[in-house]
């Protein structure tokens, strides 16, 4: 049978800031049978969302297409005038974005938008439209069908508005649909129905894809094929089955291993007779106008307690919204408990930062998700890591010089980045960068929140891997805040799982793995696995999914 | 929701109400504090202390500031702008006529900034970076980096002195056809246009090249729609909010700031009015032009506030 789509030697060229032009695709091919499924599989910056972008004959501002064909049904998409490809746009080939919380226009009603291709292709009248797209909304398992889409934007949930930007996407019975991550901003537990969902429409109407993900996992359940890039070039290329079983190129094995369960490998024991390094005692924190109980309006950690031994790390997973991020953040200070004690190595600390000792400041350090924006952007490395060398041990001049080489070498970073800005360095540089901070106050505690969310998967390892050395080698202890259940077990030796706002059970993996709460077991069990039949076989309890799933 | 809506707007209509009590207040002690004793000067040679005495007693110059300040308030809640100093005559006359000349100007450079600046703005944001775009964006920081006073003073040179096109000043009395009119109004009206498009013109640009760059419109794109439809349908709703209030910052300055432009067509405006007054030490009228002003400024800053939250989904 002929390709639904042939690409040929495709180059896609980018202009940088500094005006010069750089291939960020180098001579790509790919093809795609009707009705098949292609994962396009790589790190940020490997050209995945590039290439799918141009079988829409659409480059992002600031990109060219610079060389190569594009064959859709027939039409070469670069040799046609903008005019002729939107005619294509919607009508044969179609979109689901990354983010739809972002893909919809937020002045706009959702069924308006849903039916809005009909309207520019001249498809069907609008009665008919609203109709298809009620019947779409049925086959998504989306609740209130009837209705949902008289709704704004803002009016549903993450999980929802992308099955509904998949509807968008389905109306004009397209050949082919672009996938742009569309489940990597969704909570593990809400992307199972739409995957499912996703599946189950694209099977049926045998319409071909192109799912981009950085998620081996996730696309392992939907794909036939899978095209592994990097640098925008292609590494290797294979069904899903041949290369989950047999992958040839070492950065396809680098990725398949990243899977691999980690244990946390050895850990102290606790001894019997020593005081915890960190007490937590039913602690409560939140946002919003202080009330007549002194408590804040909104509660987003409801009577925490914890207990961190001294070189034990401490896992907190839960999904979003579900204070995990509250409580790191009450932990530091930084977001004043409103009731509740916080204990460090024996010494009540303040609920609020400001109150603490500049020696218990010290002690408890902090890490954040995003190294962007918790680093200076005005500073060089060395006047980052020089700043908590002053501050807490009074280091000057050459002895502090000495001690930020020692520290970059410590998180494995070369000398010479010393006097570079954060914006010079890679995301995987800047999450060191950021951890070399914290250790250059020579802290007993670091809180980590999410410090390898926006990393690619290997180089999350790494810094997992850097964590667990610098623990050996310092004596150190972490909380570790993550949604990723795969990260925490590897570096934790007890999993708190928390669920809005409260901790609803406590798990020692040494132990026992198995969780024992309903929420703690669906949350575990929806973790994508490598297994091609994974999702197909995974029985969820609808009366669990009814209770703890928002989407 | 409806009643959070109200809400909202109670909210921002209250805030500008205590605004201009806060602006009166500042109005009234600002001029009061000019040098000079009004009586002495309105009495001119025959400033005899008593006849000041006399004066100042008659025009309760001699109460404390405080009490002038809530019998003038009172007196403008009443609608009551006072009496002229100068020539005794109510302040509301004087201004009548002065006010509707210039509503009328800026009325006239509305109608023909506004939609100007909006197709500029909007299509410069679509087109950006081609030559179109590159050439209205030198041209408005062009304008807009040149004082009226200097665009002004050239429309004059250019076409009353060389051309001999348009008269010079702008009596606004004898009106006889409309060919007179469009020749009066001309030059202020180029004048005032210039300077009040240039802003509304960057503001918009700014405006739509943020959301045109945002993902749903590149959505509406993937969808097929053309760039008329991806920006007149999406991302133009979105911009609503920041065009409507560069569109009020920029007409405020027509109610207030026409000062120059009036002087220079010695058209007989409000704002010529004010200046007049001050060269005859005249508070009354000085103290109800400002207020005029400001009111003016408040209603349109407050209605394009009130545009931007009923603009806003999230909110209505």
């Amino acid at each position: 049978m002929e390709n639904l789509v042939e690409i040929r030697d495709l180059k896609v060229e980018a202009t940088t800031d500094a005006g010069r032009r750089i291939e960020i695709i180098q001579g790509v091919d790919l093809d795609i049978a009707p009705g098949e499924i292609v994962a396009l599989i790589g790190e940020s910056g490997s050209g995945k969302t590039t290439i799918a972008l141009t079988v829409m004959g659409y480059a992002r501002p600031g990109c060219r297409i610079s060389g190569g064909t594009v064959m859709v049904a027939g039409k070469n998409m670069l040799a046609l005038s903008e005019g002729q490809r939107a005619k294509v746009r919607g009508l044969e080939v179609s979109y689901v974005p990354q983010s739809a919380a972002a893909a919809f226009n937020p002045s706009k009603r959702i069924i308006d938008q849903v039916i809005e291709v009909t309207r520019i292709h001249k498809l069907m009248s609008p009665a008919e439209a609203k109709e298809k797209a009620i019947g779409l909304f049925k086959a998504l398992s989306l609740p209130d069908p009837d209705g949902i889409g008289n709704r704004y934007p803002h009016q549903v949930s993450g999980g929802q508005l992308q099955r509904l930007a998949a509807a968008m996407a389905l109306i004009s019975d397209p050949k082919l649909i672009i996938f742009d991550e569309p489940t990597t901003a969704l909570d593990v537990t809400t992307q199972i129905e739409v995957l499912r969902a996703f599946k189950a429409v694209m099977k049926k109407s045998g319409i071909a894809g192109v799912y981009v993900s950085h998620d081996l996992a996730v696309v392992a359940q939907i794909a036939d094929r899978i095209v592994v890039l990097r640098g925008g070039a292609v590494q290797e290329v294979g069904t899903t089955a041949e290369l989950l079983a047999d992958a040839r190129h070492p950065y396809t094995r680098e990725l398949l291993s990243a899977f691999e369960p980690k244990p946390r490998g050895e850990s102290v024991p606790v001894a019997p007779e020593s005081r915890p390094l960190l007490q937590v005692n039913s602690l409560i924190a939140g946002y919003g106008p202080v009330q007549a109980d002194g408590l804040p309006l909104i509660k987003a950690v409801q009577e925490a307690s914890l207990v961190l031994e001294r070189g034990r790390n401490l896992g907190i997973i839960g999904e979003s919204g579900c204070g995990k991020s509250t409580l790191a953040r009450s932990i530091a200070g930084i977001l004043p408990a409103s009731a509740g004690n916080l204990t460090l190595d024996g010494h009540e600390l303040a609920r609020s930062a400001r109150q603490r000792s500049r020696e218990q400041l010290r002690e408890l350090q902090i890490v954040f998700q995003h190294a962007d924006t918790s680093l200076n952007p005005a500073k060089s490395i060395e006047e980052i890591l020089g700043r908590p060398l002053k501050f807490y041990h009074g280091m000057k001049g050459k002895a502090r010089d000495a001690r930020i080489d020692e520290l970059l070498d410590m998180v494995r970073l070369s000398k010479a980045l010393r006097s570079r800005t954060p914006a010079e360095l890679s995301g995987g540089q800047k999450q060191r960068v950021n951890f070399a901070r914290a250790l250059a106050a020579e802290p007993k505690l670091i809180v980590c929140d999410e410090i390898t969310s926006a990393l690619d998967t290997v180089v999350a390892a790494a810094v997992i891997d850097l964590l667990k050395e610098m623990q050996r080698e310092l004596s150190l202890s972490y909380i570790f805040i993550s949604h990723d259940l795969s990260v925490v077990e590897a570096i934790c030796d007890e999993i708190v799982v928390m669920y809005n706002g409260r901790k609803v059970e406590e798990i020692t993996p040494a132990v026992s793995k198995v969780p024992q709460h309903p929420y703690s077991k669906l949350l575990f069990s929806s973790v994508p696995k490598l297994d091609p039949g994974w999702l197909d076989r995974l029985e969820r309890d609808p009366e669990l999914v009814k209770t703890y799933v928002q989407g | 929701m409806r009643t959070y809506v109200l809400g909202l707007i109670t909210n921002r209509l209250g805030s500008s109400a205590l605004t201009l009590l806060i602006v009166s207040f500042a109005v009234f002690f600002a001029t009061a504090m000019l040098p000079g004793d009004t009586a002495t000067i309105l009495l001119g040679q025959a400033a005899t202390p008593e006849a000041v005495a006399g004066l100042r007693a008659a025009m309760h110059l001699d109460e404390p500031a405080f009490f002038r300040f809530a019998r003038w308030l009172f007196g403008l809640l009443q609608g009551d702008l006072g009496t002229s100093y100068v020539n005794n005559v109510p302040v509301a006359q004087l201004i009548g006529a002065r006010f509707v000349n210039t509503m009328r100007l800026a009325g006239i450079v509305t109608l023909i900034a506004v939609p100007l600046s909006l197709i500029l703005g909007i299509t410069s944001a679509m087109f950006r970076g081609s030559a179109y775009d590159r050439i209205v964006t030198i041209l408005t920081i062009g304008v807009i980096s040149v004082p009226e006073f200097m665009i002004a003073t050239s429309a004059v040179l250019l076409f009353s002195v060389y051309l001999k096109w348009l008269p010079a000043l702008s009596f606004a009395g004898d009106v006889a056809s409309f060919w007179q009119v469009l020749k009066i109004y001309a030059m202020p009206v180029i004048t005032l246009t210039f300077v009040v498009s240039a802003q509304m013109i960057r503001m918009t640009r700014a405006a739509v090249i943020d959301t045109i760059n945002t993902p749903y419109v590149e959505a509406a794109i993937l969808k097929g729609a053309s760039r008329w439809r991806a920006v007149i349908i999406h991302a133009l709703p979105n911009a609503v909010g920041p065009i409507a209030n560069a569109i009020a910052l920029a007409l405020s300055y027509l109610v207030g700031g026409v000062i120059i432009v009036e002087t220079i067509f010695n058209y007989p405006g409000i704002a010529k009015l004010m200046v007049d007054g001050v060269s005859t030490r005249d508070l009354p009228l000085i103290q109800s032009c400002a207020i005029i002003f400001c009111v003016g400024y408040l209603a349109l800053i407050t209605f394009a506030d009130i545009v931007a939250i009923l603009a806003n989904p999230r909110v209505r």
